[in-house]
């Protein structure tokens, strides 16, 4: 028909929409329902948190790092403290290091629940969700009773962690380990080899290994397209190495049709990373070293100097930076955020896509606005 | 006299699908708290069965919000449609067997004629209006996707329906719901008098239903991840209010449909005749409802239970299995 032309419509989605899990925005350009272009806008939920990081002490810092990923915030205290101890020179107590390890892999194992139960949630898949809440809420509890708090722990100290744990939390432990390793079938039957939930998310958004490292990408994301690479196993810490357990890499699975670096095996990745924390935390159970769960200077004070460490967290590598001028406070303070650096990946893979996959693709990256953000 | 108890039965029909619509909401949220091991509302009324009605009350006193440089007229149009046409699609469905008042017969059902299906199909498909409508005058990008994508979905699956309508005509040699069931009273019910055939059309219809009534894993025209609130996303109110009771009065009729058509409707054996005394006519109306709420109750299972089709799978389901599978079972039907 003449007159009648077609053109692609900009829709701007968030930052207040119900899948941008948080205050991201995406500006998409759509054709019909192809998406041809996205871009995605950060800031909204910027505190300045690395700038406060260098206006308070060291001590002072790690509840604002809590605030980071505060889906996973064990591991921004842990990363914190060992920069800091480093800057020191000094280490944890060997009580403390296991400790350490025990509340991030259970933090681990919290934060994949999110990740996959709004990964259902955003293939439109509502029952996994309550399913993880109901497991996650269980890993909250657990934590409650070792701080008091539930999610911003300011758990992990520089120089130990803040409260030794007893009986009563191992017991505890356990018995949550002995109700959740079941569920993991429980989890697969209902979503993992689910057809509808194959069809949406394998051979989507394929990322390839060498475009995974290019983009800087870690942790899950990165692991899915095949490439080994974990620093809890690579460059361990808090002895690690001590510990027996698998990194899962993502894999092309003919049965079901998923390729490597997909947003199914994405997805999986968690799935098996969740039995691999478990396997983890049931051995620091069977072994925790008595003695002193915190020793630290009176006044932390390093000297003149500058560090990076980095460590494993849920969502990738947590690295903080800090420049030290001998006195109190750092002179800079740099966090390297997993979440912003895995969410640069988006308009490469975003492309070309149909608005529905999009949204799985997001969702397969897992971020947190309170890490991107900062 | 007649016309007394002519508008009585009107009224009785209107508030008994009016009735199953605060059921059915109060069902969903108790069977999807079942499902998802939460406890559901149990603060409003004895087993929080009150809440729609609390719900209700809450959204008439919500402000009604009418975007700027909406399309007015269709704005307004397009809930009103979604509610009035799946009430009038009630109108053919008969409730229960006859009532023989001394020298008149009382038919539980507000309409009766010859090619009642016929007419239900022509209603039936008014319902995309609504929806294309409702997307298209919101003046909002999500709600023209979503009016788009509820276009071609409800155009798809409705040939499926009919597919299935054209079975049944070529199985009982009818049109009319009520000649329908008594047939199936007299021959036994579809789904087991005419086995391989009906049971394939029972799920195409079923299907089909689905899709037509947007319940998940078809739900693409609202799908809140994707586009936010789809077709009502800006609708606010009573408004959006319309939209909502006018989706779950299609899944009711859709469901006594289905119950006509595939189950023998207000039929049991053993249960109900057609001798016509009161007392058989509310056995009739139990049974019809029962065999509603199980339909509805699949409905509701799966939709908590499946994650949501993507738009290119659906289309490729509609028109590369579902409807070929229709026309060949149809054919080889027609030949037998």
């Amino acid at each position: 028909m003449p007159g009648i032309k077609t053109q692609e419509i900009l829709v701007n989605m968030g930052p207040q929409h119900p899948s941008t899990h948080g205050v991201l925005r995406l500006v998409i350009k759509t054709d019909g329902e192809l998406v041809t272009e996205v871009t995605p806008i950060v800031g909204y939920l910027h505190r300045c948190a690395e700038k406060i990081g260098e206006n308070v002490t060291y001590d002072q810092w790690i509840p604002y790092t809590d605030r980071m990923d505060y889906i996973a915030a064990m591991g921004n205290n842990l990363g914190i403290s060992l920069a800091v101890e480093k800057l020191l020179g000094m280490e944890a107590p060997p009580r403390a290091q296991v400790i350490r390890v025990l509340v991030c892999e259970l933090n681990r194992v919290a934060s994949h629940l999110i990740a996959f139960g709004t990964f259902g949630l955003d293939v439109g898949a509502f029952t996994p969700f309550l399913y993880a809440w109901r497991e996650r809420e269980m890993i909250l509890n657990l934590f409650e009773m070792l701080c008091g708090a539930r999610m911003t722990f300011n758990y992990i100290r520089i120089g130990g962690i803040s409260f030794d744990i007893d009986q009563k939390f191992i017991d505890k432990t356990k018995e949550f380990i002995e109700w959740f390793e079941p569920r993991i079938k429980e989890y697969n039957d209902l979503l993992t080899y689910n057809r509808i939930f194959v069809e949406r998310t394998a051979k989507i958004g394929i990322i390839s290994p060498e475009r995974a490292i290019s983009y800087g990408l870690t942790g899950p994301n990165l692991r899915a397209s095949g490439v080994n690479f974990d620093v809890r196993k690579d460059f361990p810490y808090c002895g690690y190495e001590k510990y027996q357990f698998n990194i899962p890499l993502g894999r092309d699975v003919p049965e079901i049709g998923a390729v490597t670096g997909d947003c199914w095996n994405r997805y999986y990745v968690r799935i098996e990373e969740m039995i691999e924390s478990i396997k983890i935390i049931k051995q620091t159970l069977e072994n925790i070293p008595a003695g002193e769960y915190y020793d630290a200077p009176k006044k932390i004070k390093p000297k003149a100097g500058e560090v990076y460490t980095r460590i494993e967290n849920a969502r990738g590598i947590v690295g903080f930076y800090i420049i030290s001028d001998g006195s109190e406070k750092p002179v800079r303070a740099k966090v390297r955020a997993p979440s912003f650096i895995n969410l640069s990946i988006l308009p490469e893979i975003g492309k070309n896509v149909l608005v529905a996959d999009l949204i799985a693709i997001l969702g397969s990256i897992d971020i947190v606005l309170g890490e991107i953000d900062r | 006299m007649n016309i007394v108890l002519e508008l009585v039965k009107v009224l009785f029909a209107f508030v008994l699908v009016m009735g199953i619509v605060p059921l059915l909401i109060w069902l969903e949220r108790k069977i999807s708290a079942w499902i998802q091991g939460r406890v559901g509302p149990n603060r409003v009324g004895p087993f929080g069965l009150l809440q729609p009605l609390a719900d209700v009350v809450k959204l008439l006193f919500k402000e009604d919000i009418v975007p700027t440089n909406a399309d007015k007229g269709m704005y307004f149009f397009a809930p009103l449609l979604a509610m009035v046409a799946p009430v009038i699609l009630f109108a053919f469905i008969p409730f229960g067997p006859d009532i023989v008042l001394a020298d008149y017969t009382f038919k539980l059902q507000v309409c009766d004629f010859g090619v009642s299906i016929l007419f239900f199909m022509a209603v039936l498909s008014t319902a995309v209006f609504a929806v294309a409508f409702g997307g298209w005058a919101s003046n909002n990008k999500y709600s023209l996707l979503g009016g788009i994508r509820a276009a071609s979905q409800l155009v798809s699956y409705e040939l499926i329906l009919s597919g299935s309508f054209l079975y049944i005509l070529l199985k009982w040699n009818t049109l009319s719901f009520r000649e329908l069931i008594e047939k199936q009273a007299a021959y036994g019910w579809t789904i087991v008098s005419d086995f391989p055939f009906s049971l394939l059309f029972f799920i195409l219809f079923f299907i089909a239903a689905l899709a037509e009534n947007k319940r998940a894993p078809f739900d693409l025209p609202e799908a809140e991840p994707e586009l936010v609130g789809g077709y009502h996303t800006e609708y606010s109110s009573m408004k959006f209010a319309m939209f909502f009771m006018g989706e779950y009065i299609a899944i009711t009729v859709m469901c006594f449909c289905m119950s006509v058509m595939f189950l023998g409707g207000y039929h049991f054996p053993g249960v109900v005749d057609v001798s016509g005394n009161f007392l058989n006519a509310l056995l009739g109306l139990a049974v019809i409802l029962a065999k509603v709420f199980i339909l509805i109750f699949i409905y509701m299972w799966i939709r908590w239970t499946l994650p949501r089709f993507r738009y290119d799978i659906l289309m490729r389901l509609s028109w590369h299995y579902l409807l070929p599978l229709t026309v060949i079972l149809i054919l080889v039907k027609a030949l037998i």
